[in-house]
């Protein structure tokens, strides 16, 4: 789960790890009500969306008076965001940061996150900040350092030196970088973040280090125990038809194409989308169902499916283990009798009470191609929404 | 011959009681897998189906001589009943849970660096040698005893997938592994590998990769250089968009690495027959096990 830069800060102050002096905004009039009480100008103005790259887009201004900040505020707030990571639709704005001016001496990159290789919190920093890291580690991977902490004994003062010696930070600033290393470790573990990134982090000219941007992503599987999490969901930065899905216990994404599809089982659901492209079509969408689906859960992933007008037709493939198909049938009738569906499916199943599902759908009255494969099913389908059949 | 369990493995559950344990130990059963006991805290001394449930793991080895556990315990206590099994010298642990947090299982992972403890999952269907053992969830009756094919994958439906269409070829398997789809998890593709090149009666492997991490490139590596035995690969996630998880933990394309494009490309520079569309793997594993096997690949 992502969270937006302001709220990240929320979590960064909380663990007396430094960030400048800001707040939050709605409004034009709010922003400005915040800049009086930072009381120093210049201010910064920063789109608060789920997406790197905003500065390049026109989503961070700086103001140098208050009029300038109510003005760029009113121009940022409400705008449609368009970045390299928004996609070309862009994002519209709701909020906007409010921060203090910062002297900025130097700006580094750091970051930590859990590795699934080693099993460890590795630590990312480099002194090529405010880049892309990606961009520095295909450039010049020479200016990357990476630690790697064991979370059974987890972070050491070693460890910081290590970073902080490779950042070639000045002596004055090593303790107190020292210290925000050790707070962003505990932070990542206490809250299970799959990412705190902290791009740029600054050293001022005072020689003391600064969280000028935060990213926070959580582990959406240990969410259960942090559920003060929640309120800091956005569910206007996700899709609407992902949120609807979400409600019901359902994997779905998305997507571009035109052919809905339905499985159980993420590999099998990526694989038959890919089937679908290589039978000459695109998929819609990415929708599993799971292992313990129940005939509930079938119709509203239906029901999801078929709201994307993009949907020219949809194909079931479901391989039955725990699900079984004759469950699966029921919830396809189910759902098809509701819906009204009008678009041409197909349906393949196998597995478990595989025969009193065909019966349950051939009885049914619907009108469906059945497959008897995954090699029949794409070559169906794709036919099917190309309308040669 | 199989790897990791067969007719000889001692099975205890933990988790047995809960709704999906029991469905599934039942199924295990009636497969022929040896189940000889349960482990639920609080539940100790009753039985179910003849299985005596035990409150501890320690108690449950003691008495049974379990060898393998096989583990439903839900998410938030999982990677806790997984260090019991380890802690009770359980041999094979099988992780079956889906939804453990990765910071839970980077300890636990740590852990086990230094136990004799192998293992599988979690975020997986388990592991089966037909005819002799099942040890998870995948339906038995889909599977062909006696090889000489071995498979292992990151998935638990598009395993199934694959196993039966090499059931409808007339090509048998020795040993299906699930490794499991977390981006943390036990036994990895390589120690399959392995383990099936060492088995004598595995001629072949299918293995089953998907995007996210590099456990296919580094598996990819070790084929190149360890393993003669032929092996068909399949990766899923052509489609899959970046930055999005795909069902699975692990399942995420992140900085542009753990394309499907790259594991197909170094799957392919190590030698290995990469079949691109699942529809047709019962065929290409066919058309490659049969060649290897008449040019004298195998025993």
């Amino acid at each position: 789960m992502k969270i937006h830069e302001y709220q990240a800060k929320r979590f960064l102050k909380k663990y007396d790890i430094p960030v400048p002096k800001g707040e939050m905004a709605e409004t034009p009039e709010a922003a400005k009500r915040i800049a009086e009480d930072i009381a120093t100008l210049p201010v910064a103005v920063k789109a608060q969306i789920h997406a790197g790259g905003r500065g390049k887009g026109g989503g961070v201004r700086i103001a140098k008076t208050l009029d300038e900040v109510e003005r760029h505020a009113a121009s940022i707030i409400g705008m449609n965001l368009v970045t390299h990571q928004t996609g070309p639709e862009g994002k519209r704005v709701k909020r906007v940061l409010i921060e203090q001016g910062q002297a900025i001496k130097k700006e580094l990159y750091l970051s930590l996150l859990p590795d699934r290789e080693s099993a460890c919190i590795l630590v990312i920093a480099s002194e090529a900040g405010g880049m892309e890291i990606e961009q520095v580690a295909a450039k010049t991977p020479e200016k990357i350092i990476k630690v790697y902490i064991n979370p059974l004994n987890g972070i050491q003062p070693y460890h910081c030196r290590q970073i902080a010696y490779g950042l070639n930070l000045p002596s004055p600033a090593i303790k107190g970088f020292s210290q925000m290393l050790t707070r962003l470790y505990r932070l990542l573990v206490d809250y299970d973040c799959s990412l705190v990134e902290i791009n740029p982090l600054i050293l001022t000219a005072e020689d003391s280090v600064v969280a000028l941007d935060a990213k926070m992503d959580f582990d959406d599987n240990a969410l259960f125990r942090h559920p003060d999490l929640l309120e800091c969901r956005d569910s206007d930065e996700e899709n609407p038809l992902e949120v609807e899905a979400s409600k019901y216990k359902l994997n779905y994404i998305n997507l571009d194409g035109n052919v809905g599809n339905m499985v159980n089982g993420a590999g099998l659901a990526m694989a038959v989308m890919d089937t679908i492209k290589l039978a000459g079509a695109e998929p819609a969408n990415f929708l599993d169902v799971g292992g313990g689906a129940t005939a509930e859960m079938v119709e509203n992933g239906f029901r999801i499916i078929l709201s994307d007008p993009k949907v020219k037709g949809i194909l079931i493939n479901i391989f039955g283990g725990i699900l079984r198909c004759d469950v699966l049938a029921k919830g396809v009738v189910e759902a098809a009798r509701k819906t009204k569906i009008s678009v041409p499916l197909v349906v393949r199943m196998e597995g478990t009470n595989v025969e009193e599902g065909r019966k349950i759908l051939s009885q049914s009255g619907l009108k469906l191609h059945a497959a008897v494969d995954m090699k029949e099913a794409g070559q169906l389908i794709a036919r099917v929404v190309a309308g040669q059949h | 011959m199989s790897i990791f369990v067969g007719s000889h493995t001692r099975v205890l559950v933990q988790g047995m009681t809960g709704k999906e344990g029991l469905f599934h130990t039942r199924q295990c059963v009636a497969y022929g897998t040896r189940v000889v006991a349960g482990v639920t805290p609080g539940k100790g001394g009753q039985e179910i189906d003849g299985i005596p449930v035990f409150n501890t793991v320690a108690e449950a080895v003691k008495h049974t001589q379990a060898d393998c556990s096989m583990i439903f315990v839900p998410p938030p206590f999982a990677a806790d009943a997984i260090l019991e099994a380890a802690d009770a010298g359980v041999g094979l642990i099988v992780a079956i849970t889906e939804g453990i947090p990765v910071m839970d299982m980077m300890r636990v992972k740590q852990v086990l660096y230094g136990s004799a403890s192998r293992l599988i999952g979690p975020n997986c269907p388990g592991i089966i040698t037909p005819g002799q053992a099942k040890v998870g969830i995948m339906p038995g009756h889909i599977h062909r005893p006696g090889g000489p094919v071995g498979v292992v994958s990151r998935s638990g439906t598009l395993t199934y997938e694959v196993v039966y269409q090499l059931t409808r070829q007339g090509i048998g398997q020795t040993t299906c592994i699930g490794i499991g789809g977390d981006p943390v998890n036990g036994t990895s593709f390589i120690d399959c590998l392995d383990a099936f090149e060492k088995d004598e009666e595995t001629r072949g492997i299918v293995m089953v990769g998907e995007i996210g991490g590099s456990a296919e490139e580094k598996a990819a590596e070790f084929i190149r250089s360890r393993v003669t035995k032929p092996v068909v690969g399949f990766i899923a996630g052509i489609t899959a968009p970046p930055g999005r998880r795909m069902g699975h933990a692990g399942a995420i394309i992140s900085g542009g690495s753990g394309t499907a494009a790259a594991k197909i490309a170094a799957l392919k520079r190590c030698g290995v027959h990469v079949c691109e569309n699942l529809g047709y793997i019962g065929e290409m594993c066919a058309k490659v096990f049969k060649t290897s096997s008449t040019s004298g690949d195998g025993p």
